[in-house]
């Protein structure tokens, strides 16, 4: 599903990626682990070309987002992505939000946008919620309309910025759950998380990143229980037991 | 009562107030004149000022230039480092002559105070949209939307509620600042003032008839700002 090869990124003098070549399957759920400043998001960000890579290559689906004849647009419609400050849109209402994209990208009906924006807001518990402007929801509604407006493009692979850390402690679980159906339900996945108990129990991959490398990419358990690097236990022992 | 009659020997007798009516509409044909090509003018500076325009990437040294950028800021630093009056005199005086001598005074004054403002309403709208919150772009085209497509659905609806307010307390600066035009002749609200005095030897009436009416007119389009401004905060 995406293929990293050698991935570079330099923000003037500063290398924040040094070289990442990492392979994601459909299906696979990544969550992507460590400190403050070791390129998480930059790497995220990278992915669908967010963030301008200065060399490598990112392949989606077997089209590479660094190709000047790809269509980016095209292929972002199929790229989910969801950020730690929500970003909805503040002067349309909920419905508005999710109709936005399906509606001048995609070329869906009005109609058919909003019966399928009415099931996204289902899924996430919101579906009262439709009429409400983003500045009248709390956090954790807001980071669940996110998803729905991601979700309403119908993308083959979810991005997630730091999800949930922006929110209060109490509307975590929320975001989490609607999180964790999306896994349920096959989706493919790349988390930069925080939250150590979801990477846990609910990824199928975790990629502990330090200083513009992936140091450690393992299964959960083995990373958490059992690190190959001393960074990675430093890091974990740091997180977990305060 | 008697001072009443002294008002009405000033500004009724020989239909005097026909100098002040005149003078207004000279005044605010003007200043929406000007407005209209200050808007115009400021939209295209404000669409060079955020430009990614690099056509010499190739090379080392202009990699990071943006001419398109650096024009319209040569353009603001100048006109907003010079005085109006100024620029007034040079149009009417320097540009405006030769051939072009015949050109009426009002053309001239609304060019001059167009282009004065489009510098700030340059500045205003470049700010408006700069302010934006980043990750509402970023979250536009993480959904596919095109620049264009982000432009108009997202960032400009923003970005008017953020511009307008000032827009129209540049309106009003605008507004006053045509007071100048009697530099170059222009027979405006003021100058209608001081048509007045020297028929009637009577300075300071006319000066606060005008100074008046330039004081409603702004109240109204302050009013106004102030009703925007309420507005545009309700769907925040």
């Amino acid at each position: 599903m995406i293929k990293v090869v050698d991935l570079h990124k330099h923000f003037g003098n500063l290398e924040v990626l040094k070289g990442i070549n990492k392979e994601i399957k459909k299906g696979d759920v990544v969550a992507v682990i460590g400190p403050s400043g070791s390129g998480k998001s930059t790497f995220l960000r990278c992915l669908n070309r967010l963030e301008e890579p200065t060399k490598g290559h990112v392949y989606i689906a077997g089209e590479d987002v660094m190709d000047k004849k790809v269509d980016l647009n095209r292929l972002r419609e199929k790229v989910g992505m969801v950020f730690q400050h929500f970003n909805l849109f503040p002067h349309k209402t909920v419905l508005e939000n999710l109709m936005l994209a399906p509606t001048k990208v995609k070329g869906m009906t009005s109609e058919e946008a909003k019966k399928k924006a009415m099931i996204l807001l289902e899924k996430v518990g919101l579906k009262d919620k439709a009429e409400a402007y983003p500045n009248q929801l709390s956090g954790g509604q807001k980071q669940r309309i996110a998803i729905a407006r991601a979700l309403a493009m119908e993308p083959h692979l979810m991005l997630f910025d730091e999800p949930t850390s922006a929110l209060d402690p109490e509307m975590v679980k929320e975001v989490l759950d609607v999180m964790r159906s999306l896994v349920d339900e096959g989706m493919t996945m790349v988390i930069v998380t925080h939250e150590m108990g979801f990477a846990k129990n609910v990824a199928s991959r975790v990629f502990f990143m330090d200083q513009g490398t992936v140091l450690e990419d393992g299964e959960p358990t083995q990373i958490f229980n059992n690190p190959k690097h001393d960074r990675t236990r430093e890091f974990l022992e740091k997180v977990l037991n305060h | 009562m008697a001072y009443l009659s002294v008002l009405k020997g000033i500004f009724i007798e020989g239909n005097r107030y026909m100098y002040i009516v005149n003078g207004l509409s000279f005044s605010v044909g003007v200043t929406l004149l000007a407005a209209l090509i200050g808007l115009t003018v400021g939209v295209l500076l404000a669409v060079m000022r955020l430009s990614h325009f690099y056509p010499f990437k190739n090379t080392e040294k202009y990699k990071k230039t943006n001419p398109l950028n650096l024009i319209a800021l040569w353009y603001i630093d100048i006109i907003r480092g010079t005085p109006a009056v100024v620029q007034l005199m040079v149009l009417a005086n320097v540009v405006f002559v030769g051939n072009l001598r015949n050109t009426p005074i009002f053309v001239v004054a609304a060019l001059a105070f167009g282009l004065n403002s489009s510098a700030y309403v340059a500045e205003i709208i470049r700010a408006g949209i700069e302010g934006l919150d980043k990750g509402q772009t970023e979250a536009s085209r993480a959904l596919g939307m095109n620049y264009f497509l982000t432009m108009k659905e997202i960032i400009i609806p923003q970005a008017i509620k953020n511009i307008l307010p000032a827009l129209v307390s540049e309106f009003i600066t605008l507004l006053k600042e045509t007071s100048i035009v009697g530099f170059i002749g222009g027979v405006d609200l003021l100058r209608s003032a001081n048509i007045i005095t020297s028929q009637t030897y009577r300075g300071i009436e006319p000066l606060l008839a005008v100074g008046l009416i330039y004081l409603i007119m702004t109240s109204i389009f302050t009013k106004f700002m102030r009703k925007v401004e309420k507005g545009l905060k309700v769907s925040d």
